[in-house]
């Protein structure tokens, strides 16, 4: 599914390394928790698995396609078919509906909108929210936000579902939710890649990549 | 190989009506300077149409047949006079309906004996012919026009400036001409195609003749011929009339001369056209502004769209159309508010409504291609945003 060979992300001048040559392989299926302090590098790590960001020197690969080859129709299409992200901000959009906020996430998919919003009930089901179709943002928890945040990400059945510190603004019970949430998506078959903080979260997935200064310093799956 | 991002149109137009939805304040505000600019263009169309449409109208009923004859000037400067049979000749012209004719006198009109002499308020006594009012479309507003016993007598018409400097509101009055009293039979209404009569104090010839020993010879004469014969008589006025010296009669056609006030307004609403495209022009730049203020605070929407597939070209077109929806907007409103102030300003003036549909068109169109323009460098900028950087702020 990813695959990344000594990948570097510079910024500024003189350049500071964010990612300062990591080299992974996510196999399909799996759950990933990217885990490290403030500043190791991982959601610049994420944004360049999420075709977001492009690597300054190194090969990215993703869903079997060389990033760097790519121009942005082609990685924006990978983005609309392949992958779906959840940010710890949630950025849903303020007065519009649950399941219109879920719905965009098969915007630029050129499907018609009725048929958005038909996806959008059922994503919307499968996150536990059927009862929060016609309700805003500023109607809902936190909890009850990422969840169709969530929905959003996965209305249209990617194989790559990203989250950026998914429960940094929930308490622990919400928390936990979104991760048993996670967790199911996985169990589908979906390959999840979690950006965290919480250890306590961390240590419960199978597969826990640590950076620091970014560089990956413990891959788990690497010492079993 | 992945199915490329799509957006359908029908989504361009909906995300493209966002900013006007969520922020219909800013989006009214920023359209209003569109809006006026527009307005004020079409009004000055529709002003100056609907004044087009009411010469029309009034030359259509006053007719543009009259020519007017007057006595020039000879080679020598020499004020000349017409021949005392000078209707009579006009009248024999092939294709002439109608003639007649006014003569200056060299006397003053005043409104009593004890008035001033000086101050002969430019009114002019002339000698009128009994056909003069018919000829030239005129009419009486109250008493009557000259008749066989009044042009026998001391009885004047005065024309409405006459009238109005004299003070004279009704018939009966006496007035002092040219050292006699004159008593007023009538009160004509302004002469549209010989706006010289509304300065006289009209009389009959035998009066004339009798108290200032006239001696018939006309200064002006009025004829109406057919509409196509009206160039052909035109050039033969001058040498029917006085054949020894035809470049001292001067022929002129009044109507063109209401026509040449005309358009003489019209020059002035090139100004007015101006000072309406700046109007457009700093509408073009609120909305850019407004567009840019628009780019910079939705940078995390922008940062979304682009995660959930969005190329550079939808951000593009999302921002292009919200800035092309509101001059839309603007030019739309600013049409209706143009054409209600040309409304106003025509029922005020009792002028025909016109609006030629095409400037309205125009308008649109117009605001079309500003809106283009003023969107176009926010949407580029929009586009450039890169997402991560959009995402995190």
């Amino acid at each position: 599914m990813i695959s990344l060979s000594d990948v570097q992300r510079a910024y500024g001048a003189p350049p500071v390394l964010a990612c300062a040559g990591i080299s992974l392989t996510i196999t399909p299926g799996e759950f990933v928790a990217i885990v490290g302090p403030s500043g190791s590098g991982k959601s610049s790590l994420l944004n360049i698995i999420g075709t977001l960001d492009r690597p300054t020197a190194g090969v990215a690969r993703v869903d079997g396609l060389d990033v760097s080859g790519l121009d942005d129709r082609a990685l924006s299409a990978l983005r609309a078919h392949r992958i779906g992200f959840v940010f710890q901000q949630f950025h849903l959009a303020d007065g519009v509906s649950a399941v219109d906020n879920v719905a965009d996430g098969l915007l630029y998919t050129g499907v018609p909108r009725a048929r958005r919003r038909l996806a959008a009930k059922g994503a919307l089901d499968r996150v536990g929210l059927a009862h929060r179709l016609d309700h805003r943002p500023n109607q809902l928890s936190g909890g009850e936000r990422q969840r169709v945040a969530i929905a959003r990400a996965v209305v249209g059945d990617p194989p790559l579902l990203l989250a950026d510190e998914p429960t940094g603004n929930l308490d622990t019970a919400s928390g936990t939710a979104i991760v048993e949430l996670l967790d199911d998506l996985n169990r589908q078959g979906t390959t999840v890649v979690v950006i965290t903080h919480d250890t306590g979260l961390a240590e419960r997935l199978p597969r826990r990549i640590a950076l620091r200064d970014g560089r990956v310093v413990s891959d788990s799956s690497g010492e079993s | 190989m992945t199915a490329p991002s799509r957006l359908l149109n029908r989504d361009v137009l909906r995300i493209g009506t966002t900013g006007l939805r969520t922020r219909p304040t800013r989006a009214v505000l920023s359209a209003l300077g569109i809006a006026i600019g527009i307005a004020a263009m079409i009004a000055v169309v529709g002003i100056s149409s609907s004044s087009q449409a009411r010469l029309n109208d009034e030359l259509a009923r006053l007719g543009t047949n009259l020519l007017r004859a007057t006595a020039g000037t000879d080679f020598t400067g020499k004020q000349t006079t017409l021949p005392p049979d000078t209707v009579g000749k006009v009248g024999m012209v092939e294709g002439v309906e109608r003639a007649s004719s006014t003569a200056t006198l060299p006397v003053s009109v005043y409104r009593s004996r004890l008035s001033d002499p000086a101050a002969t308020g430019g009114l002019v006594p002339m000698v009128a012919d009994r056909s003069l009012l018919d000829v030239v479309s005129g009419h009486v507003r109250t008493g009557t026009w000259l008749n066989p016993a009044t042009s026998a007598f001391p009885a004047v018409v005065l024309g409405s400036a006459a009238a109005d400097r004299l003070g004279v509101v009704t018939p009966g009055t006496q007035i002092w001409l040219g050292g006699n009293n004159f008593t007023v039979v009538g009160i004509l209404d302004p002469v549209s195609l010989a706006p010289e009569l509304d300065r006289a104090a009209l009389i009959g010839e035998p009066v004339a003749t009798r108290l200032f020993a006239f001696d018939g010879s006309p200064t002006t004469v009025y004829e109406r011929s057919a509409d196509e014969a009206v160039e052909r008589v035109r050039s033969l006025l001058g040498p029917t009339i006085a054949p020894q010296a035809p470049s001292g009669v001067e022929v002129s056609r009044p109507s063109d001369a209401l026509a040449a006030k005309n358009a003489a307004n019209q020059a002035f609403t090139g100004l007015l056209v101006g000072l309406g495209s700046v109007a457009l022009l700093v509408g073009g730049i609120g909305v850019a502004n407004t567009m840019i203020i628009s780019v910079l605070e939705r940078r995390r929407e922008i940062g979304l769209r682009r995660s959930l597939g969005a190329t550079r070209g939808h951000i593009r077109t999302q921002f292009l159309t919200e800035a092309l929806l509101l001059s839309a907007l603007g030019g739309v409103f600013g049409c209706g508010l143009g054409a209600a102030v040309t409304a106003a300003m025509a029922l005020t003036n009792r002028w025909p409504f016109a609006l030629p549909a095409e400037s309205l068109a125009i308008a649109v169109a117009a605001t079309l291609v500003i809106g283009a323009a003023a969107g176009l460098y926010p949407a580029v900028r929009a586009a450039r945003t890169p997402p991560t950087a959009a995402l995190n702020s």
